[in-house]
């Protein structure tokens, strides 16, 4: 099938308008008869459950979580980006648009990031009336900081937790259509299939994570909202029941999977302390505004604070490699994501890590607290203050901006961050890769959507701070409440989709059959065993910087661990009852193909481009290296196994910006 | 550290349940306690036991999932944190652990540690928003200015995680610092005035008919809580509900 990105057309700026004003509507009588399924209920789920049934569509909606304010958006911290140019330093459409695309990488839709920025200033004015309580002035109006690639400040913020504010914000307006009956919530559940008769999807399997049972929900369109994949890498700052399933079935049924190798490393982590690790810890890229990344110049001034006979704040300024500033004057410790983690790969893999395992930088607030302290010291009227006044006063104004951030430091690494400089590596974050979408963010199936990070579209090979949260937003909120209307218009006469037939029947036998397998399978190993071992053979293989040596290792590795899974994976309990390793075992089944088809996505790019880096393709002084005649996107194919996966290219067109080499110098 | 885990295991609902004891070996300080739990399951796994149901997502103290009453204390001995963020550092080598999911009549057990918090969501169905469409077509943002106080304190009631934590902790099993912090801060707020009234009406009569308990102004809730909630939300609540009263 050839790839149809249905973008419309005339010029970029009315594109969106005109298609609102040409599409099929559905009137509010009709609406009444028509169901949506939405599978996840996080900003991008929650949002569009919301307002689907605001519209009068009977919605669906189904969590793994017990309750749908626990989906993981709830821990993004930084903020929003929004074209508002509140503060008048030059922000518009166009610059969020632009930005947007360079930051991808020039890997991204244009079309698809245009309307991104264009309904981004909406979200904001939404999220005000729904009562969200985004960080004020003095003067009681919004205020902005800055994220990484960018020149303006146009991120707005709910202290560190704009997620989990945002989030609650989606969840209230469901809540009200909960309350009204137009939402039919299913927490703890999860969906283990798609259903798709007559070549549309019409439905899904689902397992209720308390009782076991098996259920079968039907409806007119299918949105999949179930977030990204970060978990293929075991550790990630994903939540724990993050996964990849849902978008993985629809893959299986016929959904096309994009640009799997886009991964986003995010530079501020908390390192890594060993084995037993379950997840790690992001911290906002926010920091970067106020702290400054280095390491030492001297490897004999790294042996002596690895050995504890030196403390960082002993070193002089002469003796710090601010290497972010060093190499990227122009945007300093805020260029973006990947460059930042490249930056500290290639500081740490030279050996100046800082800590035991030589896997970690500095993150340094002392500068600021300085700065800030002076600036504060006039403002009191205090004269010829003392450095430790300066300091103290410096403090609570940092204190004011991050205290959260910086009391999770001191929870979780002990150590206290206003006295000592943050330690930091990069961790797996974000996927940008996901099921392959058109305009409309319908998948190749019909009726079967994929919206916020499961999609792909909007942030190429790199997405930019404080943009997850608005793509998720502006999918739920206000992109596909549209689209899905043109294509429903075509279901008014359709009358309720039955459960009863073979389509549905054929699904759910495949889903018991695949529990039942688990259950009585007498294996050796636990399900974590095998999903540590394909972390690791993705970080190594498929991490931060790849080749096509390590790529292909990991094709066989990971294809060698499939199939020692399937033999000997034991799953203890009986599938009638909660489980949580009997889910997680389907969890990581689908991981281990993603896996796969990731290293082979990565393999078969021979450029480096954004997130993915290959060693081939790097500049004389190690940038990355994008080439032509990969300026496709990557879309997959199922065909079984996946090593037999068919590639398709839709190619991308840049008529709006120009594709230049992507400079933060 | 060697330590002893004494836990409440319960097959589900009907269950009467029982404390059971394991021991667990070579724990490190810089474990989270939930990073404990999964070292005791992997234990019971590879022995062929059932491992012990715990409800956890995003281990960075922000989902609200995790609820492990821990030495009798919600969320265990450290202050501001929830139980993902609880690190084994707080325990000593020889230490007993007492481990019991939250107790409270309106959180059914549902296996092991893992209770039914639906009580909460059906109590901010009943008013837990406000009634502004999703369309987009609201006014601007800055229209309406906010003092920059009101907004912090709004975001501060907002900060709530619905772990459940203060209900758990409560003797009452009252979930007045939940609904009080939903009602605040919305009260704190312009866009929550016009239908402050009903809201707290309806929130607390939901809270009512889910059977939690009344506030006798304790305070354990507020000391408990893992995001630092004050009683003063508490207080807040009343005072909507008087004037809604009027």
């Amino acid at each position: 099938m050839a790839l149809d990105s249905k973008i419309p057309k005339g010029p970029i700026k009315d594109k969106w308008t005109d298609y609102k004003n040409h599409i099929n509507l559905v009137n509010p009588a009709n609406k009444r008869h028509i169901d949506v399924i939405v599978v996840g209920t996080g900003l991008a789920g929650g949002s569009a459950s919301a307002t689907l049934a605001e519209l009068g569509y009977n919605v669906k909606a189904f969590a793994y979580q017990d309750s749908p304010r626990r989906a993981h958006s709830i821990a993004a911290q930084g903020g929003i980006n929004a074209a508002k140019n509140y503060q008048g330093d030059g922000d518009s459409t166009y610059r969020l648009f632009y930005d947007t695309v360079k930051g991808g990488d020039y890997r991204s839709r244009e079309a698809n990031v245009y309307r991104l920025a264009e309904v981004s200033a909406n979200i904001i004015d939404q999220c005000v009336a729904q009562g969200v309580p985004f960080a004020r002035d003095y003067g009681g109006l919004l205020d902005n900081r800055s994220f990484g690639g960018v020149l303006v400040s146009r991120t707005f913020y709910a202290k560190g937790q704009t997620g989990q504010q945002l989030l609650l914000g989606a969840y209230s307006a469901m809540n009200r259509q909960i309350a009204r009956g137009k939402i039919e919530m299913f927490n703890r559940h999860e969906m283990l299939d798609v259903v798709v008769v007559d070549g549309k999807a019409r439905g899904i399997i689902a397992r209720n994570l308390v009782t076991g049972e098996i259920e079968r929900h039907s409806a007119h369109a299918v949105v999949i909202a179930s977030g990204g994949y970060g978990n293929v890498y075991f550790l990630s700052t994903n939540a724990m029941g993050s996964n990849v399933t849902a978008g993985w079935k629809v893959h299986k049924k016929g959904a096309y999977f994009a640009n799997p190798c886009y991964t986003q490393i995010h530079p501020t982590c908390i390192p890594r302390s060993g084995d037993y690790q379950s997840k790690l810890t992001l911290m906002s890229e926010s920091l970067r505004n106020d702290g400054r990344i280095w390491v030492p110049k001297n490897l004999d001034d790294v042996k002596a604070i690895r050995e504890g006979s030196k403390k960082p704040t002993e070193l002089t300024e002469d003796q710090r490699d601010y290497y972010l500033e060093r190499r990227y004057p122009a945007f300093g410790n805020l260029v973006p994501r990947d460059v930042a983690s490249r930056a500290a790969k290639e500081r740490c893999d030279a050996g100046y890590g800082v800590n035991a395992t030589g896997e970690a930088v500095y993150l340094d607030f002392a500068a600021s607290f300085e700065r800030y302290g002076k600036e504060q010291a006039k403002i009191q009227n205090i004269s010829n203050p003392s450095e430790a006044k300066i300091k103290e006063l410096g403090q609570e104004i940092v204190k004011a901006k991050y205290g959260n951030l910086f009391q999770m430091y001191e929870k979780i690494v002990d150590e206290n961050p206003y006295e000592t400089p943050m330690m930091i590596y990069p961790a797996v974050h974000y996927t940008m890769g996901g099921v392959w979408v058109d305009y409309n963010l319908m998948t190749t199936i019909p009726g079967c959507y994929a919206i916020g990070e499961a999609n792909f579209s909007d942030h190429g090979a790199n997405r930019l701070g404080a943009s997850a949260l608005m793509q998720g937003l502006a999918d739920g909120y206000f992109v596909l409440p549209y689209t899905i209307g043109d294509y429903l218009a075509d279901d008014i006469r359709t009358g309720k989709i039955s459960t009863e037939s073979s389509e549905f029947e054929a699904a759910e036998k495949e889903v018991t059959e695949r529990i039942e397998f688990f259950i009585n399978n007498e294996g050796t190993h636990s399900v974590d065993y095998y999903h540590k071992k394909l972390g690791k053979i993705m970080w190594d293989k498929c991490g931060m910087s790849r080749n096509a040596e390590g790529l292909e290792i990991a094709i066989e590795e990971i294809s060698a661990l499939r199939k020692d899974f399937w033999q000997h994976v034991n799953v203890p309990g009986t599938s009638t009852e909660y489980n949580e390793q009997l889910a997680k075992a389907g969890r990581v089944a689908d991981f281990l193909e993603l896996g796969e088809l990731f290293a082979k996505d990565a393999l078969v790019r021979e450029e480096s481009a954004g997130g993915h880096f290959r060693e081939e393709h790097q500049t004389e002084d190690g940038e990355a290296k994008r080439i032509k005649e990969f300026q496709f996107v990557s879309a997959w194919e199922y065909k079984g196994e996946p090593k037999d996966a068919v590639l398709h290219k839709e190619e991308l067109a840049y008529e709006n910006i120009e594709v230049k080499e992507r400079s933060y110098k | 550290m060697n330590l002893t885990l004494k836990i409440w295991r319960q097959v589900d609902a009907k269950d009467k349940g029982k404390m059971v004891d394991y021991k667990v070996t070579e724990i490190s300080g810089s474990m989270s306690f939930l990073e404990m739990m999964d070292v005791l399951n992997e234990q019971l796994v590879n022995a062929g036991e059932q491992p012990v149901a715990f409800d956890h997502d995003c281990r960075e103290g922000i989902c609200g999932m995790c609820s492990m009453y821990i030495n009798g204390e919600a969320h265990g001995p450290d202050r501001g944190v929830t139980t993902c963020q609880l690190h084994m550092r707080m325990f000593k080598d020889g230490d007993t652990i007492t481990i019991e999911p939250w107790r409270a009549g309106a959180f059914p057990v549902v296996k092991d540690l893992v209770v039914d918090r639906s009580a909460f969501d059906r109590i901010q169905h009943a008013g837990g928003y406000i009634s502004v469409n999703t369309s987009g077509n609201t006014q601007d943002a800055n229209a309406i200015p906010i003092s920059k106080q009101a907004a912090d304190t709004a975001m501060d009631a907002a900060t709530c995680i619905g772990c459940g934590a203060c209900v758990a902790t409560c003797k009452n099993s009252s979930a007045m610092l939940f609904v009080g912090a939903k009602v605040s801060q919305y009260a704190l707020l312009p866009q929550g005035q016009v239908e402050a009234a009903d809201r707290v009406r309806n929130m607390v009569a939901q809270m009512d008919l889910e059977g939690f308990g009344n506030c006798t102004n304790t305070g354990a809730c507020e000391v408990e809580c893992p995001k630092g909630i004050s009683l003063d939300n508490i207080a807040r609540m009343n005072r909507e509900l008087m004037k809604a009263s009027i």
